[in-house]
């Protein structure tokens, strides 16, 4: 049988392409473990979320004891002006946890008259670990996912940093790393990783912490008591208690993803 | 055919070597941008996305000049457009590469892009876009190549292209649909959150992708000696016409929309973009600019005196070009990101290694479209000869 | 033979490059003999047995970061019914905390770049 050379070599080629069948099929069927069922109560649950007392946090007083924490359990760099040391690098700052003022923190329900305090004070603000969140919706590897205890987590193994979930999230709840943290990182802790740069990170509600029976670094260490979590769908744990006794607003809840973190003011 | 791109005179030659500079260039600088980070460019924790992003959201509009010729052509026998398919199809070919070579080095870590395989995830629109990019360059290789080995043994093109074709016309829709599709789901950005996003790309396409083919068929006419003749260009230059007009009147209903009902957040950024907002203003002469470029391209492809003049022709496209090249490549992707979600600014510019990083891109795109032009225009001249 | 000069001219020099990494790291160095990595627990059992390890404690450590980060289930139980938590930092570098004279040793000989430092915090390191 007669063949042309060239002909002879697209067939070579499609066969060499077969080769890549089987381990690109390996690759893609691969399957998860199922979580085990959680236990419900403060540390596991089907609903994790917090409650802030923003009445009993003394932000406003300079306490910035539960992000001083946070960022201290989880690594997570003070990246500063280089041109400014005094001043935060804004353009390519890492925080998880951070004041906002009201009018910032919920931006669609500003209002001209209202009650001073309320008007001054720093509120808390981080990841609102949404129902329905959008960065989740997004993300094209999965490396951010809502696991079956409510909180949406990132897999700093597999994210591809496009970025794509800080464009999604409605509250500017997540961050990226523009270069090597490393540098900018005080004291390690070593017993949590440090991110890479090229990648996305955000508050995981302290998922480390949970699995060991502790609560989250914020929560801990906030000396008024004012932050409440667990999981929302226990009707018997304090934070649910609160909700049922004050009234309680969230950020942005117009936009349908239903977030996790309640501000009793 | 590919070893018609080895033949050429010192101009050619010229242009690929000075194009090859300008990849080692935008190379080296991506090499750096590898071992130091994104942290290079202007982009920051409120504007995510900035030139790299913007440019793949641009040349995907250019990707149309495909289906802008194989529509009336295959669809609706215009035979005028039969000459010049091929030059459609390898300007799509040349925008997809450059549309992913863009995505590539936009990502925080590109050696995990297989990731967006091996966990594939429906409900991401990215994926998606992925798809349909990925697809869209392989269909346009395919249907030019095939194509234009046949218009080289002078037979009509085989019958099982006849599908990939008709496909190819969807598919072109969806490039552009699916990459609206990547901003306006968000809830939190509201200059995006709207749902004629999908049809201001298309029409922003259309007006885009046909204008840069004629201006590169202008220049094919006058550097080779292949000459489609002056019907395509004019067919053309009517497509742009419409595309632009109607470009324009969906801006003008974006805004209304925004002003109109008077909410703040779906104002915010066209305040920025055309007037400023707390100061800052980096973006409102450029905006001005892509608005004035508009209307004057309007005005001089309504006119037929201007339309028909290839000169004045050229110059409109050009303006075309530009303003949508602004609208879209500077003002969308950036204006979406400011203000930021808790209603502060922090504006962008890009960065010296972020432009040279995105003109190699651009010279990689050339290169593609150089040899492929080639090709295409040295089969052509072998056939009338 | 036409050309036999240039043949074999150009047969010399494709084997001088095809062997160069050979000669290269002799002029460099860089030994050539099996590295041995320098253990300094008192523990006698890994996780799994040395061979075991040594053929597959990348795959391992694959499955681990894969089951920790994506179940939050963090223990892990051995055939013979030990317990383990799944972390390189608090379990493996536990006994092995001296990275360049173990880990290093072998990663280094191999030429292989394994990521996991870039973010696992080293005990050597710990002090900042």
């Amino acid at each position: 049988m007669k063949i042309s050379k060239r002909d002879f070599l697209k067939i070579a080629g499609v066969g060499l392409a077969g080769l890549a069948v089987k381990p690109a099929l390996r690759a893609i069927a691969q399957a998860e473990r199922p979580v085990a069922a959680p236990k419900s109560g403060i540390f596991a649950g089907k609903r994790m979320g917090m409650v802030i007392d923003a009445r009993k946090c003394t932000t406003k007083d300079g306490c910035r004891d539960c992000i001083t924490a946070c960022h201290a359990a989880h690594n997570v760099p003070d990246i500063r002006d280089p041109k400014n040391p005094g001043l935060v690098d804004v353009r390519h700052e890492v925080k998880w946890i951070w004041t906002e003022p009201y009018r910032n923190a919920f931006p669609t329900a500003e209002q001209r008259f209202m009650d001073e305090e309320i008007e001054r004070k720093p509120f808390l603000v981080f990841c609102n670990h949404c129902d329905n969140p959008p960065c989740v919706r997004v993300c094209p590897t999965k490396a951010t996912w809502k696991r079956e205890d409510g909180i949406v987590m990132v897999d700093w193994h597999r994210c591809i940093g496009c970025r794509f979930c800080l464009a999604a999230c409605p509250y500017g709840s997540r961050s990226f790393n523009w270069f090597d943290p490393r540098p900018f990182i005080g004291r390690q802790n070593p017993e949590f990783p440090t991110r890479m740069k090229g990648v996305a990170e955000k508050c995981t509600f302290c998922e480390e912490r949970l699995s060991r029976g502790q609560a989250p670094a914020c929560v801990e260490a906030c000396k008024e008591k004012a932050m409440f979590f667990g999981d929302l769908n226990d009707a018997k744990i304090e934070a649910r208690k609160m909700l049922r006794a004050r009234f309680s607003i969230r950020r942005k809840p117009e936009l349908g993803t239903s977030p996790q973190v309640y501000y009793l003011v | 055919m590919l070893e018609k791109a080895l033949i050429g005179g010192r101009a050619y030659w010229a242009w690929i070597l000075f194009l090859m500079c300008v990849i080692g260039a935008g190379f080296l600088c991506y090499l750096w941008q590898l071992s130091y980070g994104l942290g290079i460019t202007g982009l920051s924790r409120d504007v995510t996305w900035g030139f790299y992003i913007s440019q793949f959201t641009y040349l995907v509009g250019i990707a149309a000049s495909a289906v802008m010729v194989v529509l009336p052509y295959y669809l609706h026998s215009y035979k005028a457009f039969g000459k010049i398919a091929i030059l459609g199809e390898f300007l799509a070919v040349s925008a997809v590469t450059m549309c992913m070579l863009f995505i590539f080095v936009d990502m925080g870590v590109p050696s995990r892009i297989f990731n967006m395989i091996r966990y594939a995830t429906p409900n991401s629109v990215m994926f998606w876009d992925m798809v349909v990019l990925t697809g869209y360059l392989l269909l346009n290789i395919t249907i030019a190549w095939t194509t234009l080995s046949a218009e080289k043994r002078e037979e009509p093109p085989p019958k099982w292209i006849k599908p990939f074709i008709y496909i190819s016309i969807p598919w072109a829709v969806s490039i552009h649909t699916v990459t609206a599709f990547l901003y306006s789901g968000l809830p939190g950005r509201h200059l995006w959150l709207s749902a004629i996003m999908a049809a201001r790309f298309l029409s922003s396409a259309f007006a885009s992708g046909p204008a840069f083919l004629t201006l590169l068929i202008l220049i094919v006419r006058s550097v080779t000696n292949f000459d489609p003749g002056k019907e395509p260009v004019q067919k053309l230059a009517q497509i742009v016409t419409y595309a632009i007009t109607i470009n324009v009147f969906f801006l003008l209903l974006e805004i209304f929309t925004a002003f109109y009902s008077g909410i703040p957040e779906h104002k915010a950024s066209f305040i920025y973009l055309f007037v400023g907002l707390d100061g800052h203003s980096k973006l409102v002469p450029w905006m001005w600019a892509s608005v004035a470029l508009s209307v004057l391209s309007i005005v001089l492809l309504v006119n037929p005196v201007t339309r028909h003049n290839e000169k004045t022709l050229a110059f409109a496209c050009l303006a075309v070009f530009a303003g949508t090249w602004i609208d879209k490549g500077l003002g969308l992707v950036v204006g979406g990101f400011i203000p930021s979600p808790l209603g502060k600014i922090t504006e962008y510019v890009p960065t010296a290694p972020e432009l040279m990083i995105s003109l190699g891109v651009y010279a990689v795109g050339f290169l593609v479209l150089t040899i492929l032009y080639k090709i295409a225009t040295a089969v052509k001249e072998e056939i009338a000869a | 033979m036409y050309d036999a000069g240039k043949i074999f001219a150009g047969l010399i020099i494709f084997i001088l490059l095809v062997t160069s990494p050979f000669w290269y790291n002799r002029a460099m160095g860089k030994s050539l003999q099996m590295p041995v990595p320098k253990i300094v627990t008192t523990e006698r059992l890994c996780v799994l047995p040395r061979a075991e390890m040594r053929a597959r404690h990348m795959a391992l450590l694959d499955n681990w970061r894969q089951t920790v980060v994506r179940t939050g289930e963090r223990t892990y139980v051995t055939e013979d019914g030990r317990r383990f938590n799944m972390s390189l930092t608090l379990t493996c570098m536990k006994c092995h905390p001296n990275k360049s004279e173990f880990c290093d040793k072998c990663h280094n000989y191999e030429e292989v770049q394994p990521i996991c430092w870039n973010c696992h915090v080293t005990p050597e390191e710990k002090p900042k």
